[in-house]
C-alpha cells in the first residue's frame, strides 16, 4: 500500500514537473521562432524569468524521490541512462547560466551566443525526457544486477524518437500558452500563431504515439484489465480538447491550464500503464525492478510520507502565491523600467 | 584509470567546483540579509543600495551553486549505483527530504527577493532574502547529515538478505553527533568565507579610492563578523577533530601522519611523512603531549598509530597530512588577518598594506575549506561508508569509456563556466555600486 501510494506520488512529481518547467523549455525552444529583436527575445526570456528555477526545483524532487522510496529504481535508471542524463544534466547547467550570463555583457556577439546556447539548453532536455520516458514505458535492456546491455543509439529507437518529439510539441505548444499570456502585441501574435500551428501537430502526434504505444510496449494491458482506469487517458483527451476550445474563445490562462492537465493526463496515463513496474527489463521479466522489490522499508516510506505531505502542499501555496505576484505581462516598457530583469 | 578512479576523479571535480560556489551562497545571503534589515530599519538609501551591490554579486555567484549541486544528486545515480542502492533507504530520504524542505524555498524566494524589489513593502523584501538565507542553511543541514552518514554511520541496521543498510532509528540519523559537528564546521567556516569576501572587495575599491565611504561601512560591518567567525571556525574546528579522534581513528592518525601506537603523544611542528616506509622522514621541534592533548584533551590519551590498522584500511596519509596541515596553517592566516582588519575597522586611514593583503586574501577561504574538505573525504578512505562499505564497491557497473568522456566533458564545461563567472564577479565587483545590469 505504501509503496503504491508512494508510485502515485511519484508519478505526480513528475507530472508537475512536466507541467511547470515544460513551459520554460518550450519557451526556450520557441526562442529563435518566435522573438525577432532584443526587445522580444528579452521578454520572452522575461516571461519564465522569475519561475525557472523554482519549476526546476521538481525535478530535484522528483529525481530525489526516487533515490529515497524506490532506490534501487533509482540506482539503475540513472546508471543505465548514463550518457542521456549527463547530457540533460549539461543541458540544464547551460540553461541556468544562459540566463543569469546573458544580460551581463552588453555585446551583441554575447548575446547571441548565449540565445544559441538559450535554445539548444532547452530543446534537448525536452527531446531527452521524452526518449528517456518513451524507453521506459518500452523497457530497457537491464539484467537481474542492474547492468545495462544498451547502447545510446539503442535509446535512439523509432518508439524513443518518437517520445522525444512528441514531448518536444508537447512542451513547445506549453510554451507557446505561456508567452501569450505573458506577452503583448507583436509577440503575442506570433505566440498566438504558433500555438495554433503547434495544436493540430500535437494532436496527430499523440495519436501516432498512442498507436506506437500499443505496437511497442504492454501498457494497455493494465488498461484493459481495469477499464476504470482509462480516466487518465480520457483526462488528457479532455484536456487537449478543452486547450483548443479555449484557445479559440480567447480565454487563455485556462486553455494553458487545460493544457497542463493534458500534460498530467498523459504522464499519468503512461507510467500507471508500467505498474507496478517501474524499471521494466527487456531481458527478462524476473529483472522487473516493481515498486514493491524496489522499494525502501515501511519505516522511511512513512517519514517521507510524512513530510511529503506536510511540505509539498506547503510548497504549491508559496509558489501559487509567486505566480499570482508575477502574473502581469512583461513587456518592452516593464523590462526598461526594471533594473532587475534578465 | 580503472572505472573506480575515474568516477572517484569526477566526484572529486564536480564536488570542489561545486563548493567555490556553495559557501559563498551561505555567508553573503547572511550579509545581504543584514544589509536589507538595517535599510528596513533606519531607511538610511546607502543600507539599500549596499543590499543591491552585494546582491547582485551573490546571484552571480548562486546560479552555478544551484546547477552544480544537481550534478552531485544525479551521480549518486550515476556513477554510484551500488552505493545509492546499500543506503538509499537512509541517504536518499535526507536528500529528498532536503529539496522538499529547503530547497523549493530558496529557489523561490530567491527569484521573489530578485525580481520584487517594486512589488513588495520594504519589509516583505527583506523578509524574502531571509527565507532565502534560512533555506539555505538548512539545506546545508540535510546534505550533511546525509554526508556524516557516510563517515559515521548510525541509526541503521544491515539486511544480509536484502544486501543494504535499512533505517533503524530516523531519530538517530537527524541527530548524529558527527555530521553536527562538521556542519557546525562548514557552516561557519562559509559565514567566515563571506566576511573575508565583503572585506577583500571592500579593500580592492578603499585601495583605489573609488567609493570610499560606501566600501568603509562594508569594511566596518564585515570586520568584526569576520573576527567572530574565524574564532568559531577555531572552536568547532577543535570538536571535530575531538570526534574525528574518537570516531575516525585511522583518519586522525592519518591527518598527524602518527605510525606508532602511544601515549603523551607530542606534536611536531615540522613533519615529512614518508608512506611508503611506514615512518616520518622529518620529525622536529615537538612540543610534549600536545597532540594527545589535541585530540583527546587529555595530555596522557593513546593514540593509535597507522601501524595498528590493517594496510588496507588505511587512507593515503600524504595528502590527508599535508590538507590538514595546510588547512591549519591558513586558519593561522585568517586568524592574523581577521585582527588586523577588526583593529583597523574605524581608523582614518587603514594602512594600504593591510587592504592589498586582504584583496589577494580572497581566495584564501575557499583553499581553506577545499582543504577541508579534502581531510574529511580522502580520509575517509577506503570506506565509502565508514566501516560499512568501501569505495571500490559502490561504484556504477558502466564501462570506463564513458566515465572518461564525462569527467572530460565537465572538466571542459566546468572550466569554461568558471572562467565566465569569476570575470563576471570580478566586473561586477569593480564596477562599485552604481552599476546598473547592462
Amino acid at each position: 500500500m505504501l509503496e503504491t501510494i508512494w508510485f502515485v506520488l511519484w508519478m505526480l512529481l513528475w507530472a508537475v514537473y512536466f507541467i511547470l518547467d515544460g513551459f520554460d523549455l518550450g519557451l526556450g525552444s520557441l526562442l529563435p521562432f518566435v522573438a525577432k529583436n532584443e526587445t522580444e527575445r528579452r521578454i520572452v526570456y522575461n516571461a519564465s524569468g522569475p519561475f525557472w528555477d523554482g519549476n526546476e526545483v521538481w525535478l530535484i524532487a522528483a529525481g530525489g524521490v526516487t533515490f529515497a522510496a524506490f532506490p534501487k529504481a533509482y540506482a539503475v535508471m540513472f546508471s543505465a541512462l548514463y550518457a542521456p542524463l549527463l547530457v540533460l544534466l549539461f543541458a540544464l547547467i547551460f540553461r541556468a547560466v544562459s540566463y543569469e550570463f546573458r544580460g551581463k555583457v552588453e555585446s551583441a556577439l554575447w548575446r547571441g551566443m548565449w540565445d544559441c546556447v538559450h535554445y539548444f539548453a532547452n530543446l534537448v532536455p525536452a527531446l531527452l525526457l521524452g526518449v528517456a520516458f518513451a524507453n521506459l514505458f518500452m523497457g530497457i535492456p537491464v539484467d537481474a544486477k542492474g547492468v545495462y546491455h544498451g547502447s545510446l543509439l539503442g535509446l535512439l529507437n523509432p518508439y524513443g524518437l518518437a517520445g522525444g518529439v512528441f514531448f518536444v510539441l508537447v512542451f513547445c505548444l506549453h510554451g507557446a500558452l505561456w508567452l501569450l499570456l505573458k506577452s503583448r502585441d507583436d509577440l503575442q501574435v506570433r505566440a498566438l500563431a504558433a500555438a495554433n500551428f503547434l495544436w493540430p501537430l500535437e494532436f496527430i502526434l499523440l495519436l501516432v504515439f498512442l498507436w506506437l504505444t500499443w505496437r511497442f510496449t504492454h501498457l494497455f494491458a493494465l488498461y484493459l484489465a481495469n477499464p476504470a482506469l482509462f480516466v487518465l487517458p480520457v483526462l488528457a483527451a479532455v484536456g487537449i480538447i478543452a486547450t483548443k476550445v479555449l484557445l479559440t474563445t480567447g480565454r487563455l490562462w485556462s486553455a494553458w491550464a487545460a493544457h497542463g492537465l493534458f500534460i498530467l493526463g498523459v504522464t499519468f496515463f503512461g507510467v500507471t500503464g508500467m505498474y507496478p513496474g517501474i524499471i521494466i527489463s527487456s531481458l527478462d521479466p524476473a529483472a522487473t525492478i516493481t515498486v514493491f522489490n524496489g522499494a525502501s522499508t515501511p519505516a522511511t516510506l512513512t517519514i517521507m510520507l510524512g513530510v511529503a505531505l506536510v511540505m509539498v502542499p506547503i510548497v504549491l501555496c508559496y509558489q501559487f502565491w509567486m505566480y499570482r505576484l508575477f502574473s502581469g505581462p512583461v513587456t518592452a516598457d516593464s523590462i526598461a523600467a526594471d533594473h532587475h530583469a534578465y | 584509470m580503472d572505472v573506480v578512479m575515474l568516477s572517484r576523479l569526477q566526484f572529486a571535480v564536480t564536488t570542489f567546483f561545486h563548493f567555490i560556489f556553495v559557501p559563498l551562497t551561505l555567508g553573503l545571503s547572511l550579509l545581504v540579509a543584514w544589509m536589507e534589515t538595517r535599510y528596513v530599519m533606519t531607511g538610511d538609501a546607502m543600507w539599500k543600495r549596499h543590499t543591491q551591490f552585494w546582491g547582485r554579486l551573490f546571484l552571480i555567484n548562486f546560479t552555478l551553486g544551484v546547477v552544480t549541486g544537481i550534478t552531485l544528486e544525479f551521480q549518486f545515480g550515476t556513477n554510484w549505483s551500488r552505493y545509492s542502492e546499500y543506503v538509499g533507504d537512509i541517504f536518499g530520504s535526507l536528500l529528498a527530504i532536503e529539496a522538499t524542505v529547503a530547497f523549493f524555498l530558496e529557489s523561490t524566494f530567491l527569484a521573489v527577493w530578485h525580481f520584487g524589489w517594486d512589488r513588495l513593502g520594504r519589509k516583505a523584501h527583506c523578509l524574502c532574502i531571509w527565507l532565502v538565507t534560512i533555506a539555505g542553511t538548512v539545506s546545508a543541514l540535510w546534505i550533511i547529515l546525509a554526508n556524516g552518514f557516510m563517515q559515521h554511520p548510525v541509526g541503521h541496521v544491515v539486511n544480509a538478505q536484502a544486501g543494504r543498510a535499512e533505517l533503524a532509528s530516523f531519530a538517530d540519523v537527524v541527530s548524529n553527533s558527527f555530521a553536527w559537528g562538521m556542519y557546525g564546521h562548514t557552516v561557519v567556516s562559509a559565514w567566515m568565507l563571506g566576511g573575508f569576501f565583503v572585506l577583500g572587495v571592500s579593500a580592492w575599491h578603499m585601495l583605489k579610492g573609488s567609493h570610499t565611504d560606501f566600501f568603509r561601512r562594508s569594511f566596518a560591518m564585515a570586520a568584526p563578523w569576520t573576527l567572530l567567525t574565524v574564532i568559531l571556525v577555531a572552536a568547532s574546528g577543535d570538536i571535530n577533530g575531538k570526534q574525528v579522534a574518537e570516531m575516525q581513528p585511522a583518519k586522525m592518525a592519518a591527518m598527524e601522519a602518527h605510525w606508532q601506537t602511544a601515549k603523551n603523544v607530542p606534536f611536531n611542528l615540522l613533519v615529512v611523512p614518508d608512506e611508503e616506509n611506514e615512518r616520518n622522514s622529518v620529525e622536529a621541534i615537538g612540543i610534549p603531549d600536545l597532540m594527545s592533548w589535541i585530540a583527546f584533551g587529555d595530555a596522557n590519551a593513546e593514540i593509535k598509530g597507522l601501524k595498528d590498522f590493517p594496510k588496507e584500511d588505511r587512507p593515503p596519509v600524504a595528502v590527508t597530512f599535508w590538507a590538514f596541515r595546510a588547512m591549519v596553517a591558513l586558519g593561522g592566516v585568517f586568524v592574523l588577518l581577521a585582527l588586523a582588519a577588526f583593529f583597523a575597522r574605524k581608523r582614518e586611514s587603514v594602512s594600504p598594506t593591510l587592504l592589498k593583503a586582504l584583496v589577494w586574501a580572497i581566495p584564501l577561504p575557499y583553499l581553506g575549506l577545499a582543504l577541508g574538505w579534502v581531510v574529511a573525504e580522502v580520509g575517509r578512505q577506503p570506506w565509502l561508508v565508514y566501516n560499512l562499505m568501501r569505495t571500490s564497491e559502490g561504484v556504477s557497473p558502466v564501462p570506463a569509456a564513458d566515465v572518461t568522456v564525462s569527467l572530460t566533458a565537465f572538466l571542459v564545461i566546468y572550466t569554461l563556466l568558471g572562467v565566465i563567472d569569476i570575470y563576471l564577479l570580478r566586473t561586477y565587483a569593480i564596477k562599485g555600486p552604481e552599476a546598473r545590469e547592462a
